[in-house]
């Protein structure tokens, strides 16, 4: 047993000192090339380190007591005993010894019966990072007001599952106020984590409206792109044999913690023309968002925004070879809601 | 703001102080004291209750009527036996004994220990109290140590207590939301970032404030956040001392002149604080309730379930205890006080910290130890070594559930932990030395390593990219063999990481002093080795002891096996 004395002694103020362990502050290369920097640049052998600075707790990177067993101020005061070994050689290095075949884990099994333990460790495996999740978002929600009719169009996902495995549910569409629902289209994905940023999606798509409204296969991918970009690009197969592709991105910059700018990208390609939706082969549209919010809380914010949105190629043509503007462009406003 | 605490403090302690007028005023209790149980026969009672901080008043589970529950106070060489009834209506309980040594039945880690206790239930916990000091209990059942299922334990040495003082305090840190539990791991896993209302902004750009443009957009090049710090920040939480809030201002009163020792707790879910007392000093003499050698300090951090035991001397004044969350988003408050009602200032929160090259594991290679982020490597630097190469941990399974593999992980226990880096007095692992010397000091026979993963994004975390609900083999360890195992921070955040029923010893060079601990928090991108013989046979947790890491996998079993008897 340690005598109190020693402690009351060595907690004295001015027997400890104080101790100085925070790393050397940052250090850049114009201060070391003047030689300012204390700690040395690259991998630092350890700073030299009296004994004395040891025990007084003033070395920063403290080297292996001379005699761990038996550090000064212990020596100083008696209190080495013999049982504690004066060896000041290197230990010995660790073994490489294999580790034991890893057993079943029911050590409780033979206390409390395997039958009670069962399902409590079932239950106890799964529920540390098996759990399901659902997020329910609503990403775009908004009016837009600009040539021709004011229109309005939704934007949407629903996620629900686990880390791996989940079921994803897209949903977009538009149509104008009083007059005709223009389009709206449906995904019904199974989408799988294929890394630590991105979900490979596949599954059917189905269209709705007054036009034809055709079903597809669907092949994507979802996830997060280097500098925060959120990506998704989809392979379409429809139903007439149409091949069709969509990419879009979208940032979100932070203007303060609440205001956030998105700009936004969509584009949509055909392997062919499909006549009867006006969709020429080629790049065939795009649309162009930028979008203001105010995060009132996380799950809820209303934004501004002006979007642009046009055929391109042979689309465009297509489209004023019966008379239609192949572009427009409309300021928005809308709400962001999830859950 | 201050004045305001000042007043309701006053009313408080005044209270307090009403209800025991024959007692001088240096002998009044705390101004909230803890009950405390102890015997040879202990009650425990787990039940749904409400939980009253700042004003603020929203659905808890304590203990026996309190938040957070009992000091249950135990005497080393006894036998404690522990009767816990669980009185929730509708879910499963257990208390497992944070840091003692018991055989592993009794544990209370529920599908490895035992059965877990059913509603209306009561299990007994019966063993032998072979250790003192500084400990806590908590409930490993669900997410329902969040709600305020926790409470400290202080065992008394069965002989002379090798530290001189004259009084103590116990100090339970916690964090307490008005959110369900579920409900924050559910907003975890929709979006990673979403309690961090700290993150860079364009504005701050602008006004020239955190990262400069070309370490955003390294950063941003690796879908690296260098603001999250704290998963859970005080966007959810209230932080707590012993069950109250900063302005609810819990006071613990000495007399000028007394050694007063302070049993620090971390008990939060998520929270790893920074504690300072401004203007007195802390002699550190106990580290997870094992004695050390005294070491003087102005701050330190504590992780999720460590406890370190403080000294401190102070004047005829009063002083606050600080204890910011190392997100600096918030702060526990409490105040010491020669006299019921005196308060000290409360400095603001300092700068949130940003995490650096170092804490995405560049090593030495970065050098900017500033929060500020100036003066750091070159931007392109990461790229060359790439933030996911499996190659450099070959023991790490290829899962979404690994973000990033730091490449050079550096040995962190030098370092006073995120945001203290300017700290000049701040405790570091390598200032801890044990005051007894260690009971097994033989060289480990084998070693390993064990690396931490996550993904942020995903919000999913794991012990070498395999979740608890995929893994299929506990760690083995033979019953007596020592083993030195290494923990590799591939993260960026820092994690307090717990091994139920043993002590180890971290190799720090301390030699055959090395101190030994429960619980150790692994620096971000950093790593820590440690010696540990498995002594306790036994089936045991092993995890993160931030909640919503462990529930979202970052756990696993360790067994312990006699030789003879592994299969």
């Amino acid at each position: 047993m340690i005598p109190t004395a020693f402690l009351l002694l060595a907690a004295q103020p001015d027997a400890m000192a104080h101790t100085v362990s925070a790393p050397a502050p940052g250090c850049t290369a114009e201060h070391a090339a003047m030689g300012h920097c204390t700690m040395p640049k690259a991998e630092p052998p350890p700073p030299p380190c009296s004994p004395e600075h040891a025990a007084m707790g003033h070395c920063t990177v403290p080297a292996p007591p001379p005699s761990p067993a038996c550090p000064p101020e212990h020596a100083a005061m008696g209190h080495c005993t013999q049982d504690e070994p004066a060896s000041a050689s290197l230990p010995p290095p660790v073994g490489n010894a294999p580790p034991p075949p890893a057993p079943r884990v029911d050590a409780a099994d033979a206390i409390f019966g395997a039958d009670a333990m069962a399902p409590v460790r079932a239950r106890l495996y799964a529920e540390h990072g098996g759990g399901s999740i659902s997020r329910i978002m609503l990403d775009q929600a908004e009016v837009r007001v600009g040539s021709g009719e004011t229109t309005y169009s939704w934007d949407g996902e629903a996620r629900f599952g686990g880390d791996i495995d989940k079921l994803v549910i897209k949903s977009e569409g538009e149509g104008a106020f009083g007059g005709a629902f223009d389009r709206g289209e449906g995904q019904l994905l199974w989408s799988r984590a294929i890394g630590p940023y991105f979900d490979l999606q596949t599954g059917l798509r189905q269209d709705v409206g007054p036009g034809p409204s055709p079903t597809y296969a669907v092949l994507g991918v979802e996830g997060l792109a280097p500098y925060w970009f959120d990506v998704e690009a989809a392979l379409f197969l429809s139903d007439k044999g149409d091949v069709t592709a969509r990419i879009e991105g979208s940032y979100d910059q932070r203007i303060t913690q609440r205001l956030i700018l998105q700009p936004s990208a969509e584009l949509n390609v055909a392997l062919q023309d499909v006549r009867e939706q006006g969709i020429g082969a080629g790049l065939s549209s795009a649309e162009l968002g930028l979008r203001l919010r105010y995060e009132i809380a996380r799950e809820f914010a209303p934004y501004l925004g002006y979007v642009w949105e046009g055929k391109i190629g042979r689309s465009a043509q297509l489209a004023r070879a019966v008379g239609n503007d192949p572009s427009r462009s409309s300021v928005v406003a809308g709400i962001r809601i999830w859950f | 703001m201050s004045d305001a605490m000042g007043r309701r403090s006053l009313l408080a302690a005044g209270g307090a102080a009403a209800l025991l007028p024959w007692l001088p005023a240096w002998a009044q209790p705390i101004a909230s004291g803890l009950p405390t149980v102890g015997g040879a026969d202990i009650r425990l009672t787990i039940a749904h209750r409400m939980l009253t901080a700042d004003g603020k008043t929203s659905h808890a589970i304590g203990i026996n009527g309190t938040i957070p529950g009992p000091l249950v106070r135990l005497k080393e060489g006894t036998t404690a036996r522990l009767h816990v009834t669980n009185a929730l209506p509708a879910e499963d309980s257990s208390i497992h004994w944070h840091g003692l040594i018991l055989p592993f039945h009794m544990d209370g880690v529920p599908g490895i220990s035992f059965p877990g206790i059913a509603p209306g239930a009561t299990f007994t916990y019966e063993f032998r109290v072979r250790q003192s000091g500084t400990y806590w209990y908590h409930s490993h059942s669900g997410l329902q140590e969040q709600m305020g299922h926790y409470g400290p334990i202080v065992i008394d040495p069965a002989d002379p207590d090798p530290v001189a003082y004259d009084r103590e305090h116990v100090i339970v840190l916690s964090d307490h939301s008005a959110l369900h539990p579920h409900a924050i791991f559910k907003k975890l896993k929709q979006m990673g970032g979403y309690f961090n209302h700290n993150k860079q902004t364009l504005a701050g750009l602008i006004a020239g404030r955190d990262q400069p443009l070309n370490d955003r957009v390294a950063w941003g090049a690796m879908r690296m956040d260098p603001t999250d710090i704290s998963d859970v920040t005080a966007a959810a939480y209230t932080y707590l001392v012993n069950g109250h809030g900063p302005a609810d201002n819990w006071t613990g009163l000495f007399a000028a002149g007394e050694r007063v020792r302070l049993r620090v707790i971390n008990a939060s879910a998520m929270t790893t604080f920074n504690i300072r007392v401004p203007d007195l000093a802390m002699i550190v003499v106990q580290a997870d309730g094992l004695n050390v050698r005294p070491v003087k300090v102005g701050e330190f951090q504590i992780g999720v379930a460590e406890t370190y035991d403080v000294i401190v001397e102070p004047e005829d004044r009063a002083y606050s205890i600080i204890a910011e969350n190392s997100d600096r988003s918030g702060m526990a408050r409490a105040t010491l006080a020669p006299r019921p009602g005196m308060t000290a200032p409360v400095p603001p929160l300092r700068a949130r910290p940003l995490a650096t090259m170092r804490d995405m594991g560049m090593g030495d290679m970065g050098m900017d130890h500033g929060a500020m982020g100036h003066g750091s490597a070159a931007p392109g630097e990461p790229m060359r070594h790439g933030m996911r190469d499996m190659k450099g941990a070959p023991s790490v399974k290829d899962t979404p559930a690994v973000q990033s593999i730091s490449p050079m992980p550096v040995d962190r226990t030098g370092e006073p932990g995120q945001g203290l880096e300017d700290v000049a007095d701040a405790l570091t692992y390598r200032d801890l030395v044990a005051l007894d010397r260690n009971p097994d000091t033989r060289v480990p026979s084998r070693q390993m390593q064990i690396h931490l993963t996550g993904n942020m994004e995903r919000y999913m975390w794991a012990f070498d990219g395999v979740k608890m609900n995929e893994v299929t083999a506990p760690i083995p360890f033979t019953l007596g063999e020592r083993v030195r195992v290494t923990l590799v921070n591939d993260t960026m955040m820092t994690h307090p990481i717990h091994l139920h029923g043993h002590f180890f010893e971290l190799v720090t060079g301390k030699g055959d002093h090395a101190p030994r601990k429960h619980t150790v928090n692994v620096q971000p991108g950093g790593k820590v080795t440690f010696d540990l013989t498995a002594d306790a046979p036994g089936d045991w947790a092993f995890h993160c002891h931030l909640l919503y890491h462990m529930h979202a996998g970052m756990m696993q079993v360790v067994t312990v096996r006699a030789a003879e008897d592994a299969a």
